[in-house]
Order: structure tokens, then sequence, then C-alpha cells
């Protein structure tokens, strides 16, 4: 079970987060090593056994549906990388070539 | 007015002789809270445990308690106590960074709840604690601010990834330290620094304002020099909270009541087999060994139990972590806070996320977003993520099967005492290895602890104790009783052998 270096590449930009050539060459064969570390959970036979996603099981979980005072907007923005006009400023969203 | 001459003894006070010499009038809150800040004034150059010391807001709060009390209000039974809290959750009016470059300078414009609890029962923070970046790493050198030290020996880890909450506590910079456990980030780094840490239940302590790593297994909880101490924060942090909808609501158990019980006669305590033997430090067998031995002698049953599937839990928490990790830091995205590189007016919004995550994340976080990536991609899926939460449930089974036939489980807490700093971040597989034991427990949510067992070479090591889900006293009763005896024979608490710094 191999992952190589072009597949770490797509798996950065599927995760939106670029990496340099130097990064590529040392993550390759550290997920290798991870990759077959961990390859023996398939060791466990457990077809008809059920997965858990929680560790304690809960459902449809409600709480009561009443208005309470918001963030103000001034502190939803201090943290912000940019604001403009009591908003949130983000570059460009469509390739204009497109 | 402060009087420096007290501050020695006062940083060497438990949090619990803290509250009571506070509540008698025989200590200030100020007092307590400036004897600590003096104390990371002298010694954290040397640990650097602290990303963040609000001195300021520490001597408010404490000059608050003082007043209260001098009307005459009741107050908590931590009142005026200090203590460190990982960044990891938020706190108005201090930075939140997670150990991050993608956060830094960044205050969260709200409390977590565990911090609400903690300034509702008067507790003292001082500031915020390092940590591995977003609680990945089991030593904190994957904080981008630098290592935090291990107390005992200086060229050693702390552990990780509370390394700056036990460090604090260790050096004596706090009595009390909030971290957070995903695979074992409360108990390893409370093992190598010879402290009491706890993860309680899954969904007993509020997630709300804790910055998640991997949502279905963080889990808050305190770090202390005694199991009493533990228990009084513990008990001070947990219970049901609305905002956080896998906060579960059932009472918290008597955690306290359970810590000053001291008698375990007749409780039934399981040896887990599988873990030991193979990978695990002769020290640490013999020092775990002893700590079991020492139960028998106090009337507890003990027997060994197997526990097949857990030799799976590693393989089975680094698909599953990094998975949900890989989701949850897509919050990141340089739009709502956080850093932002590269917005020139021309990148588009993908480009900018892409070069701010680049030069926001450090080596570790970005092994684990590509090994989940990866993990949950079509084609991967059911071999890797799906088989993952199948030993899940087989892990779980485990842990019900032993619990019908004892009460609590123990192993060492870890593999081998505190390793040299720089031994193995170019080795994650080896790093990982430093979460064997402590994983199960994440995976089945039920609680557990360490406790300081002995030392080897000089260091400190520590003894698991496991309970079900919802028992977290149990954690508390046999721990109690086993602190006080291993105290007595030493005849003296272990922290009392670190050198001085």
């Amino acid at each position: 079970m191999g992952i190589t270096r072009d597949e770490v590449a797509h798996l950065a930009r599927l995760s939106r987060m670029s990496v340099t050539d130097d990064e590529l060459d040392a993550l390759a064969p550290q997920l290798e090593a991870i990759l077959s570390a961990v390859a023996r959970v398939a060791e466990v036979a457990a077809a008809d056994i059920p997965p858990t996603s929680h560790a304690v099981p809960l459902t449809n979980v409600f709480r009561p549906d009443i208005a309470r005072p918001s963030l103000p907007a001034a502190e939803a923005l201090a943290g912000a990388p940019a604001a403009e006009d009591g908003r949130f400023r983000v570059p460009r969203i469509l390739d204009p070539d497109e | 007015m402060t009087d420096h001459s007290i501050s020695p003894d006062v940083v060497h006070l438990t949090a619990a002789a803290t509250a009571a010499a506070i509540a008698a009038g025989e200590l200030s809150a100020v007092e307590a809270t400036q004897a600590a800040l003096d104390r990371i004034a002298k010694v954290d150059e040397t640990v650097h445990a602290f990303l963040h010391v609000d001195a300021d807001g520490a001597l408010a709060a404490a000059r608050a308690v003082d007043e209260r009390r001098a009307a005459g209000e009741a107050l908590g039974q931590l009142a005026g106590v200090p203590l460190a809290l990982k960044d990891v959750l938020t706190a108005r009016g201090m930075p939140t960074t997670c150990g991050s470059r993608i956060l830094e300078g960044w205050h969260a414009p709200y409390d977590a709840t565990v911090v609400s609890r903690l300034r509702a029962a008067d507790v003292v923070v001082l500031g915020k604690v390092n940590m591995d970046e977003f609680a990945m790493g089991s030593s904190t050198e994957n904080s981008a601010y630098g290592p935090t030290r291990n107390p005992w020996d200086i060229t050693r880890i702390p552990g990780g990834s509370s390394g700056g909450s036990a460090a604090a506590v260790a050096a004596f910079e706090a009595p009390l330290a909030i971290g957070t456990d995903t695979g074992g980030s409360i108990r390893q780094p409370a093992a190598v620094c010879g402290l009491v840490g706890v993860k309680p239940t899954y969904g007993g302590v509020s997630r709300y304002g804790l910055v998640a790593f991997s949502s279905s297994l963080d889990q808050a909880g305190p770090l202390a020099r005694t199991v009493t101490d533990a228990a009084l924060l513990h008990a001070a942090i947990a219970g049901h909270d609305p905002l956080d909808s896998t906060s579960v609501d059932v009472a918290v158990p008597p955690v306290v009541e359970a810590a000053g019980r001291r008698d375990v006669r007749g409780v039934r305590v399981g040896v887990v087999r599988e873990l030991a033997g193979e990978g695990y430090d002769p020290g640490v067998e013999a020092a775990f060994a002893a700590a079991v031995e020492t139960l028998t002698e106090l009337g507890a049953e003990v027997v060994e139990v197997s526990c097949p599937h857990f030799q799976y839990a590693l393989p089975a928490y680094y698909l599953i972590a990094p998975s949900e990790c890989s989701s949850n830091l897509a919050r990141f995205d340089a739009m709502r806070f956080g850093l932002r590189v590269g917005d020139d007016g021309e990148a588009g919004a993908e480009e900018v996320m892409s070069r701010t995550r680049e030069a926001g994340f450090g080596p570790e976080v970005k092994r684990r977003v590509i090994l989940g990536t990866y993990a949950l991609s079509s084609g991967y899926y059911d071999a890797y993520y799906g088989q993952a939460q199948k030993v899940r449930t087989l892990i779980s089974r485990d842990f019900t099967a032993a619990f019908e036939q004892v009460d609590v489980l123990v192993s060492p807490t870890t593999p081998t005492p505190a390793f040299p700093l720089g031994s193995k971040v170019d080795d994650p597989v080896s790093m990982y290895l430093s979460d064997l034991c402590t994983i199960p427990s994440n995976l089945a949510g039920g609680p557990a602890m360490s406790l300081p067992a002995g030392l080897v070479d000089g260091l400190p090591v520590g003894i698991q104790i496991m309970a079900p889900p919802f028992a977290d006293d149990r954690l508390y009763l046999v721990g109690g009783a086993l602190e006080e005896a291993l105290d007595a024979r030493r005849g003296h608490p272990l922290l009392a052998a670190a050198p001085a710094l």
C-alpha cells in the first residue's frame, strides 16, 4: 500500500494547502511509514461489526429555541484578516477567466 | 501589599491548601497570585511553559476574591487558586493561538465554558500555556512558539500535547492546570512530569470554546500535584452544557468525595495483559508492578484481564484522529480570523487559502491533514476510516467485557520515561508510540487518570487507572488510596524529588 510523491501533492491540493518540493520530499516517505503502521487495522475481521463514530451515542440533541444576544459585529470582525463596511473582506471567489 | 518573602512557600502549597489558607485569611488571593507570577518570572525563561502571562487580569481576579471574602461572601473550594490554561481553550482578554502561527495574535471574543466555570469558581487564570500545534503531538515540540522543557530534566520533553500545562504545575508556576486529551495529551505529560492528570469521560466536560482537533475524542481535564487537587478542579469544570451538543446531561460523578475515601479494600483491579512487554522500558514495568503490588497490600483484588483489540487502538486512532482533524482544520481558511497570506488583490480565495495554510501550519499538522484527507478519500474510506471505526467498536466491547470482571483497569501510562528533546521529531511513527496505553480510553470514551508511580533513572513515570464511562469517581477512589500509600512508602510526594530549577 504505497503513497507516491504525486499522490501527496494531489492530497495537499485537495486540502487547500500549498506544499514546497522539500516538504513533498519529506512528507511522502513519512506518510508511507505511517500508512504501513496504521494498515494493521485491516488485520481485524470486522465485516459484521457496526462502526462507532462517537464514544457516547447521542441522537437528536435539542435545546430550547430561545433568542440570545449575538456577538456584536465589531467583536466578530475584530479578529478578521480584513474587514470593510462592517463585513468580512475576502479575496475574489470566482476566476475572472471563467 | 505583597510580602515577597512568603512566595517560595506559597507556590509549593497544593491547590486545596492554598484555597484553605485564603478562606482562613492566612493568605490573600493576591499574595498567592503574586507568588505564582514571581515564580513564572523566575523560572519560565528556562521551562517555557507560558505563551502568555496575564498578570493584570490575574491580579484583578485575585483582588475580587479578596474583596468578596472581606465582604463575608461564601467562596468556592478553589477560590483564589492560580491556574495555567492550555492555549487551546478560548478566554476573553487573552490570545488563543493553539500553538500555531495561523492563530498568532488572535483574541477569541468569548470564553470557553471551561473558562466560564473557572471564573465562576473564582479560580485565577494566570495565562495561556504551550502545547503541540492544535494538540497534535506528544512532546510539545510541535508548537510554533518553541518547545517546553521538562522541569525534571530540561534537556527532555515535558510530554504533549499538554506539555505547557504539565511543566507549569511541575515547575511550581501554578498548582493547577487545564489540559486537553485526545489520545493521551493530559495523561502522558502528567506521567513524565510526575503529576496527576485526568481525562474525564467524553461528554463530561464541555467542549464549547475548545478549538477542535478530533471532535469525537477531545476532552478537557485537570492536571495537579495531588489526587484531591485534580478532583477539585474536575468538579469545578464538569457538567452538562447546552452549548456543546455532545455534552452529556448526567450528574457529575462524586470525584471529590471519592478522592478522600482512601480505602480500596475489595475494589477489583484488572491489569491489562496487552499493555506490557515489547517496547516497554523495564524500569517502567518495575514501577508499575510495584504500584500494583501496593494496591494488593491495600486490600484491592488484583487480577489479569485481556483486552485483545487494544493492540489495534493506536493504528485506529491514527486514522480516526487525522480524518477528523482534516475536516476540523478546514475552518482555518484565512477568511474570518487568523492569518492571511498572499492577498495581493490578484490572487483568488482558494489561492490565498492555500498560501495561508502553507505558511500557517507546521509539519505535523500538514502530515495529519494530508493523512486524514487520504483516509477519507473515495476508494480508501472503507479500508481505512471505515475499518478504524469498526475497530473502535471492538475496543469498546473489550472494555465492556473487562468491566464485567473488574471495577477499574490499570496499565503503565507510557511505555517509557521522557525522551530527549529532538530525538523523535523526524520519526512520527516512533513519536506516536508514546500514546500506546492512553488511546483506548479516548476511543471508548471512558475516563482515565495518570498517577505518579515512581522514578526510572531519576525521571517520573505513571500508572494509568481506567474506569467505565461516567464512573470517573472510581479513578479518584483508587488514585487517592494509592497516592497516599506510595507517598507514605517514599516518605514524600514524588515531585519533592525533582531537582531545583
